[in-house]
């Protein structure tokens, strides 16, 4: 396959692969090209020269590309709440499946070192249209349409990123991404450890999850409770075009192994969006509806039924402060504490399954920290701990549904 | 030629010498002076005796081209390797290391014939068998024995451990606990040299129990459709821990286990051999794509410390292989053979890297452990200021950095 156009001219000295010396000799501190740290001080906070002096060989700053003004506040003052977020200005009105698109073009752009690897990625423009049109404009090298082996493709993007390429690894669904466990876990997530902090993966892994409309036990899959507890990844959920958006540019210019969960059924979800450049925080919790009575705290698809209930619950006169935490790992203590210490009270509502899922890291971590400000038990709505069944109505069960989440504000509100 | 021969002495007696514990990593230590007088600047060629086997190639020639100064590198970082991995059992016996430690001692020439073919834009990725490996491409004694005990010299800063070593400046890329999934890493390494236009190929290792990992079969097929610069070594060793070839692989040719990838199987006891099949695979790399190396080779240690290696294999097995195709004896023969150095300048040779062996091990047992801080460092790429607890949960909490 010949290299295509799509490269643009990248200024790196021929023997720079890994800004490493021209001489492999012992003398592997102090290097012509670079300055690797010597090894005394490549002790804990040090080793940010060592990821900087990476992104310098290969990133942005080496090129002289324009910088655009970044918008990197992306929690929503209490005047701006709900529906639109973020919207200042005209902005344009796009599907999220198009925001996340936009969100990777414009850093493919932005970089040379982006890449995507998938299956069906490129001639095929994504089998949910996120890379339609890039095959055509980028070119066969950075819209890499591989054999159906997660594995192996996974593995592939983790040894390119330890070079400082930067590849985004989309998983058709994110359940077939369980072929690759062990990459992702150990390489992906560990190699940074490991190598004293010679290497870091800046990688991205994305791919839409969670149950959808009649899909099947395996095609309903929720990875989010299998990765949380492997050190060294970094996980967010994104659940609207403006943060879809944000999120992908964000995951993609972070140094961190990062894991963007979509959600299958939000991929049409329509929304304004601003029309300058813009970044979300990847730690930061979204404050979706400030309230005083009860804390929600939501992620993805569940956040729209939330945003569902609220409405009710809101024509009974209660006030939620709903929350989408979007930082799965590491959560987003401070917002939410806050919250805490204002309303006392806790619901989480989540997609994963009761046993090990995201809501059962979150309650735990609430409690230890904000327990004096608690005044009635956490509260968490999860699915069921069963495989999601083919028939419509069993699969409805399986998760949580906008009344029950009425309830259960309800319940907890009342005691 | 002659200006050639200089370049490659200098680069690799400042190999040997930085293989000798150059503690602070810096100048090489030069070789004795009267040794420098009897080195001639001259060319070798040298007939190697085992044939290759191709698959869907021409072996290339049995004519090795080779210098006094290349052999005598050869047989000094051979054995310091083979002195280190010895020091190693020592302290795995007393104690110092820990865990899981799978010693190189019998496949040395596997890695010292690989690198007097490669260079440093070149990359290489192995499994757990790696602490050689590391040295070949340019760490030092000091910090694999640091690394071994756990210090804060190692490394990896002690956090690795015996199958976690890398080196960055030097290509190394680890290092790799899991059977076989070093594959696919090495194949992404060679697609990273393909799209940065990097004249470099990618070694990537293992071993014939990872030939069978259908990730490995996954890697060569990506790999020929893009027509990456990967090479595929298999240290065909025989045994995968316990279990004998024959007894886990339906078809024990793993040269060809390509298929559609050219292979070819090479005795990897001889370092001359191992120069010339990786110089040339290296140039069908470039050109073509991907290729397979099958190294004949040997482990004398079992599959790691806690195995005898005795109870799936004779010690009349063991002990013939030491006699007949001993990598470090075949160099050494040659050498004299060749009028090269004398006994005497061997056995020099020899106490010279024993006593730098010895020196760096006794620096990195005075080497300090990890301060605690350093249990969460580097777990992410800068700082989240995500907070983690200790053990009891109540102390006071640091912030991942």
């Amino acid at each position: 396959m010949a290299l295509s156009q799509g490269i643009m001219a990248v200024s790196v000295p021929a023997a720079a692969l890994l800004s490493a010396s021209s001489s492999y000799s012992a003398a592997r501190v102090q290097t012509a090209s670079s300055s690797l740290p010597a090894l005394g001080s490549r002790r804990g906070l040090a080793v940010r020269a060592s990821s900087a002096e990476q992104s310098a060989n290969f990133g942005p700053s080496s090129q002289k590309l324009w910088t655009p003004k970044i918008t990197t506040n992306a929690v929503a003052a209490k005047q701006e709440a709900a529906a639109s977020t973020g919207a200042k200005g005209p902005g344009h009105e796009l599907l999220l499946y198009e925001a996340l698109r936009e969100g990777l073009e414009e850093e493919m752009e932005r970089d040379p070192h982006v890449c995507v690897m998938g299956e069906d990625v490129g001639h095929y423009g994504g089998s949910y249209k996120v890379t339609k049109g890039f095959a055509e404009k980028f070119g066969d090298w950075r819209l890499l349409d591989t054999p159906i082996a997660e594995n192996s493709f996974t593995g592939m993007a983790v040894g390119a990123a330890m070079t400082g390429l930067r590849p985004v690894i989309e998983g058709m669904n994110m359940g077939f991404l369980l072929l690759a466990y062990n990459q992702i876990s150990n390489n992906c997530g560990m190699l940074h450890y490991t190598s004293g902090g010679q290497f870091t993966i800046p990688c991205v892994i994305r791919g839409p999850g969670g149950v959808g409309r009649q899909l099947g036990a395996e095609h309903s899959q929720r990875l989010e409770s299998y990765f949380q507890s492997v050190p060294g990844l970094q996980m967010v959920a994104c659940s609207t075009p403006y943060n879809a958006k944000g999120l992908m540019k964000a995951a993609i210019r972070s140094n961190n192994p990062v894991i963007l969960f979509e959600h299958v059924l939000l991929y049409n979800l329509k929304e304004t969006i601003p029309d300058e450049d813009y970044v979300c925080c990847l730690e930061e919790a979204e404050m979706v509806r400030p309230g005083k009575d009860i804390t929600i705290l939501t992620y993805s698809r569940m956040r729209h039924y939330v945003l569902q209930a609220a409405k009710t619950l809101v024509n009974k006169g209660y006030d939620p402060e709903i929350i989408d935490i979007r930082s799965l790992k590491p959560f987003d203590m401070f917002t939410i504490g806050n919250s805490v210490k204002k309303t006392h009270k806790v619901l989480i509502v989540e997609e994963c399954m009761r046993t090990g899922g995201i809501g059962a890291s979150l309650r735990a971590a609430i409690m230890e920290n904000f327990f004096d400000y608690l005044d009635a038990p956490i509260g968490c709505l999860s699915s069921q701990d069963v495989p999601t069944p083919y028939s419509g109505p069993l699969e409805e069960l399986t998760v949580v549904q906008p009344h029950q989440i009425i309830t259960a504000v309800e319940n907890l509100l009342a005691k | 030629m002659a200006s050639q021969v200089w370049r490659r002495t200098s680069k690799l007696l400042q190999q040997s010498a930085s293989l000798a514990g150059a503690s602070t990593r810096q100048a090489a230590v030069p070789l004795s002076n009267a040794f420098h007088q009897k080195i001639f600047s001259r060319d070798l060629t040298i007939d190697i005796p085992t044939p290759f086997k191709a698959h869907k190639c021409d072996p290339p020639s049995l004519s090795v081209e080779t210098s006094p100064e290349e052999l005598m590198g050869f047989f000094k970082t051979m054995y310091s390797m083979r002195r280190m991995e010895i020091a190693a059992d020592s302290l795995y016996k007393t104690k110092f290391i820990r865990g899981f430690c799978h010693l190189y001692d019998g496949q040395e020439a596997v890695c010292v014939g690989m690198e007097a073919a490669l260079t440093p834009k070149d990359c290489i990725i192995t499994a757990y068998r790696d602490h050689c490996t590391h040295l070949g491409r340019g760490g030092t004694i000091y910090e694999v024995f640091a690394e071994l005990m756990g210090r804060i010299d190692g490394c990896s800063l002690g956090k690795g451990g015996s199958m976690h070593m890398y080196n960055k400046a030097g290509g190394f890329f680890g290092g790799n606990g899991i059977v076989g999934a070093q594959t696919p890493l090495g194949a992404g390494l060679a697609f990273a040299q393909k799209y940065l236009k990097v004249d470099g190929v990618t070694m990537a290792l293992y071993g014939d129990g990872a030939a069978n990992q259908g990730q490995l079969f996954e890697a060569m097929n990506i790999s020929a459709l893009w027509d990456l610069p990967v090479i595929y070594v298999c240290e065909n060793n025989h045994y995968g821990m316990g279990t004998a070839e024959w007894r886990s692989a339906k078809s024990p040719e793993y040269y060809k286990r390509g298929d559609y990838v050219p292979g070819l199987k090479v005795d990897g006891m001889d370092c001359l051999a191992v120069k010339q099949a990786v110089a040339y695979a290296k140039t069908h790399a470039l050109a073509k794509g991907p290729f397979v190396l099958e190294f004949d080779t040997y482990r004398y240690h079992g599959h790691s410390m806690s195995d005898p290696g005795s109870t799936y294999r004779t010690r009349d097995e063991i002990s013939g292989v030491r006699q007949e195709r001993d990598p470090i004896e075949r160099i050494r023969k040659l050498l004299i053979a060749q009028e090269i150095a004398t006994v005497a300048d061997l056995k020099n040779v020899e106490k010279e890297a024993k006593k730098a062996v010895d020196d760096a091990l006794a620096k990195a047992k005075e080497s300090p452990q990890p301060p605690l801080e350093e249990l969460w460092s580097n777990v992410y790429a800068k700082s989240l200021d995500a907070e983690v607890y200790g053990a009891d949960r109540k102390e006071v909490t640091v912030k991942l950095t």
